[in-house]
């Protein structure tokens, strides 16, 4: 459509229209090449690396890469269970329940959250909430050792793949929190106040229209926190002691490692083909957040268009 | 069900500004009133103080009394969200769900409270509502497909069949007809004039010969001057204020020779 209005007008003759443009395609262009060259770079280092891995670590690619798979996926779930529940109510809280004296600060305090260096984070996780954590540890290993998660025995140190998740469901929260608040407060005052006007409490006024409005975005901010999750380096590279094993022991001395944090740890120190394995590793965690982009658009665009129809 | 509504020396506030002042009425049960006036005068700021939706807006308050059948409205112990499924509201742009069918934005208000209900309960329901808002039949065939696809005369009727279905004792009405054409507007007035027989029904309207057509009492709100507070002019039988109003402001209003 957006063409024939175009063609209808002229467009392109005028030239504030043709700087526009062409700022505009150039801009995507530049976004497009450096997509395709990251693209190129990890495969053309990367293959390499996976066709060569069993030479260097004496057994195949995906023997090496799926525990750091494993270990990545369970830190960024930690830490999405664990953050996506305040995230909701700490926005819904700034957005309709707190009076307006009290939710700028408290947005700002959450923003706030976002500016910490990850590093930060990371030091503070290994001094501080690390062994705050060990009683909780000790005492989930003793009480409910049947569940799998908490079979111990209890870390001593606290660096656990747990603590990792609660580190990162912290470095998560500002952007999933702000994102959220923003598209409450948007909820069409109408809307809001037609569920009112039929006798709603506050809450049912919440799940009536603000929640089925705001649906679509709350999964977009919630996979965008999955990609930083995903994604993070630092903070979990200084959290967990990592021994690369497969385990839902969640609070134990010995951790699956995650593919972010294995490439910082290892990088210095590597040299020809393990070098090349560790890009193919980062290849594979470029695939997957790839994916949970993917997979965040085709969900907020299905309730789009369930909005709309 | 009906139940009629005494106001006595209601002042209304956004914040610190006095929107209105000194409001005194009593609205009869089983019939139907009108509020006419110049537009910022406060008939919406007055009309939303008799369900308390005036003070869903953050800072707004209210002074003096509203009394429904001899319970004070704004008396410390009643709950503003009783009030409200007491007292339903029908607002000046249509807002179905948008979410939400045919069906479930007829049935939303009864199913508040997490009340469970019986589907043969629930047809009955939205058959009688979108009946008495002579909605059904054109939407008979169609009730899980989304209000938004209606159009905006039918959406209107929708939020009416809405309103109703919780079979409140009053329906507050906030220009209805001010977005629809004049076959939907005649639709509405119809309706009103049946609906009259179960609810107490208040309207506010810009339309001088809907105020006439649809109402028996009408109360004329102005602006005593600018940037002062709206009051209640006159309020009288309908056929008095359009023949013979008390105020020589009522009549210039009305015969359009106003300001
Ligand atoms: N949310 C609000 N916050 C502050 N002031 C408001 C608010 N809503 C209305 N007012 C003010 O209250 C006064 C009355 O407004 P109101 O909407 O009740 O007028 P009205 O008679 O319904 O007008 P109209 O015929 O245009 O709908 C106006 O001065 C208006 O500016
Ligand atoms: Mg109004």
């Amino acid at each position: 459509m957006s063409t024939t209005i175009d063609e209808a007008r002229g467009a392109g003759r005028r030239p504030g229209d043709a700087i526009f443009k062409g700022t505009a395609v150039g801009a995507a262009l530049v976004i497009l090449l450096a997509l395709a060259g990251v693209a190129v770079f990890l495969l053309y280092e990367g293959v390499p690396g996976i066709l060569g891995a069993r030479e260097e670590t004496g057994s195949s690619f995906v023997a090496y890469v799926w525990p750091l798979v494993y270990g990545t996926l369970v830190a960024a779930v930690i830490a999405l269970v664990i953050a996506t529940p305040l995230a909701f109510a700490m926005a819904l809280v700034i957005s309709h329940y707190a009076p307006k004296r009290l939710a700028k600060p408290l947005g700002y305090i959450v923003d706030l959250l976002a500016a910490v260096p990850s590093v930060v984070y990371g030091v503070w996780g290994i001094t501080v909430l690390g062994p705050q954590l060990v009683p909780m540890y000790r005492w989930l290993a003793e009480t409910v050792p049947w569940i799998p998660f908490f079979a111990g025995p209890a870390s001593t140190t606290g660096r656990t793949i747990f603590t990792a998740g609660v580190v990162l469901a912290i470095m998560v929260l500002p952007i999933v929190t702000a994102i959220c608040r923003e598209i409450f407060a948007q909820t069409p005052t109408l809307h809001q106040e037609a569920a009112l006007a039929l006798g709603a409490t506050r809450w049912e006024m919440i799940r009536m229209t603000v929640f089925p409005y705001a649906r679509s975005g709350m999964i977009s901010a919630v996979m965008l926190g999955l990609g930083r999750a995903l994604g993070e380096t630092m903070a979990v590279a200084l959290v967990l002691s990592a021994s690369g094993v497969i385990t839902l022991n969640f609070i134990s001395n010995t951790n699956p490692s995650t593919i972010a944090a294995n490439i910082a740890l290892r990088f210095p120190e590597a040299t020809g083909l393990a070098v090349n394995i560790l890009i193919a590793s980062g290849l594979v965690l470029f695939a997957i957040t790839f994916a949970v982009n993917f997979a965040a658009r085709a969900i907020a665009g299905r309730s789009a268009r369930r909005m709309s129809r | 069900m009906a139940k009629s509504i005494d106001v006595s020396d209601l002042n209304i506030y956004y914040g610190d500004f006095l929107a209105v002042q000194g409001v005194n009425m009593t609205i009869k049960a089983r019939s139907v009133t009108a509020f006419i006036g110049p537009s910022g005068c406060g008939k919406s700021t007055f009309l939303r103080s008799l369900n308390r939706m005036h003070e869903v807006i953050p800072g707004a308050r209210v002074e003096g009394k509203v009394v429904v059948d001899g319970q004070s409205l704004y008396d410390p112990s009643i709950d503003p969200v009783a009030v409200r499924r007491q007292i339903g509201m029908v607002f000046q742009r249509p807002n179905p769900f948008p979410t939400m069918s045919i069906y479930d934005n007829v049935l939303a208000g009864n199913r508040l409270n997490s009340r469970r209900m019986k589907k043969a309960e629930a047809d009955g329901i939205v058959e009688k509502s979108l009946k008495g808002a002579n909605l059904w039949n054109e939407v008979k065939d169609r009730l899980n497909k989304p209000g938004m696809g209606l159009s905006g005369g039918q959406q209107q009727r929708l939020c009416i069949a809405r309103a109703i279905a919780v079979e409140p004792q009053v329906l507050l009405m906030d220009e209805p007809c001010s977005a629809l054409d004049p076959i939907s507007t005649s639709a509405i007035e119809d309706l009103i004039h049946e609906l009259k027989s179960d609810y107490t029904i208040v309207i506010v309207t810009h339309n001088m010969q809907q105020a006439a057509r649809v109402s028996d009492e009408t109360g004329f709100f102005n602006l005593k001057a600018t940037g002062e507070p709206g009051q209640l002019v006159e309020f009288n039988p309908t056929k008095k204020v359009f023949s013979n109003p008390d105020e020589s402001a009522t009549e210039a209003y009305i015969s359009g020779r106003f300001g």
